[in-house]
């Protein structure tokens, strides 16, 4: 199977909010490392995780399936999920699938932060 | 702490390379509905993501390998797209859109259900590009959600693959998949990958992987029985005797003129 394209990176701001950093590609052969980064990112007080797409380059259908998978998981631990950095396209893209009306879409960090 | 470094200006004006790929609306609305098809239930209608059903959301994976072959993936998709509805089971129609498997276009589903029944509905092609494409759910369609369909290379060989990630979309629908329901759903997407594999020359067991991605149900969506598509569609197909009677005598007028 094709390598992820993808990198993500964790920042752990407090006991109850991280952040991970999403750069390059989020497709299906993305899944391992997503999760991945949403186990280092979770604790057992973690109540928020935002994930930053202000690095996605590329983002296909499956990409969208792995977000929905990832939410339900997140919303099963008693956590929200939180996002900023999406492009005018890929907010369009959340509005097609529905995904704007399950997950908070901030325009910045900043923002997301004010609320997290 | 780090923060990121592009600015949004700069993301804006760079136009990623799936955007062509994506649909750039999910609205459902059927200019020209194929001679013999039954259109109904898709005209005006919402499409549904996997968050917006009611019943347990399952992901299932349906892979078949094309052993012995030299066909790239590409070419699977295209050979899928352009046939897909001769790799169909018999008793169901899928009326591809005349534009073909492109984004935001719109197809007619005339399905065969238990006891006899048909079911009239439709799906809006959301993602599609050289090596996979999505179909997505209006509201009344028995899933809330949508069905990927992608080739790729794994150790040397070319897997066809169709994966669902859905909710039963109303209770109806949940009581009868769990019925049977979803073993049939099984059977439906086994057998078409058998039907394209065989398109290849290729006889192969189609692997099933199926996992419950969440087993609550979402009773603040059991509303959606109003749209549910089974039984409009029946409804409809009870009272066609009565429109016919009804259109006869509103003609009639119009031949005495």
């Amino acid at each position: 199977m094709p390598q992820a394209n993808v990198v993500m990176n964790v920042r752990k701001l407090n006991n109850t909010v991280s952040i991970i950093d999403i750069e390059g590609e989020v497709s299906a052969f993305a899944e391992d490392t997503l999760m991945e980064a949403y186990s280092e990112a979770s604790s057992p007080t973690t109540r928020t995780i935002i994930l930053n797409f202000t690095g996605l380059e590329y983002m296909n259908s499956s990409g969208i399936g792995l977000l929905v998978t990832l939410l339900i998981r997140i919303n099963r631990q008693k956590q929200r999920m939180l996002a900023f950095g999406l492009s005018e396209h890929y907010k369009h893209i959340f509005e097609l699938t529905r995904l704007n009306e399950a997950i908070g879409i901030y325009d910045t960090e900043a923002d997301v932060l004010a609320v997290a | 702490m780090s923060t990121s470094s592009n600015s949004p200006d700069e993301k804006q004006k760079v136009i990623p390379r799936d955007a062509a790929y994506w649909a750039k609306q999910t609205s459902f609305k059927v200019s020209n509905a194929p001679s013999g098809s039954l259109n109904l239930n898709v005209d005006g209608r919402k499409a549904l993501s996997p968050l917006q059903g009611f019943g347990q959301m399952w992901q299932k994976t349906y892979r078949v390998r094309l052993e012995d072959t030299n066909i790239q993936p590409s070419e699977v998709i295209k050979t899928w797209k352009e046939n897909f509805p001769k790799f169909w089971p018999k008793g169901n129609r899928f009326y591809a859109p005349l534009t073909g498997i492109a984004p935001g276009e719109v197809a007619l589903l005339n399905l065969s259900m238990p006891v006899g029944m048909k079911l009239s509905t439709g799906v809006v092609v959301l993602y599609a590009d050289d090596e996979s494409f999505t179909l997505m759910t209006p509201q009344g369609h028995m899933f809330a959600g949508w069905i990927t369909f992608s080739s790729f290379e794994n150790d040397g060989c070319t897997i066809a693959q169709s994966q669902v990630l859905i909710r039963a979309n109303d209770p109806a629908y949940e009581v009868g998949f769990r019925l049977g329901g979803y073993a049939k759903e099984d059977r439906f997407w086994q057998d078409t990958l058998k039907s394209l594999a065989e398109y290849f020359g290729v006889k192969a067991q189609v692997q099933t992987q199926k996992v419950c991605v969440d087993p609550k149900l979402q009773w603040s969506q059991a509303k959606n029985i109003w749209h549910n598509s089974a039984i409009r569609t029946t409804l409809y197909t009870m009272s066609t005797p009565v429109r016919w009677v009804g259109q006869s005598f509103r003609r009639k007028p119009e031949t005495n003129n």
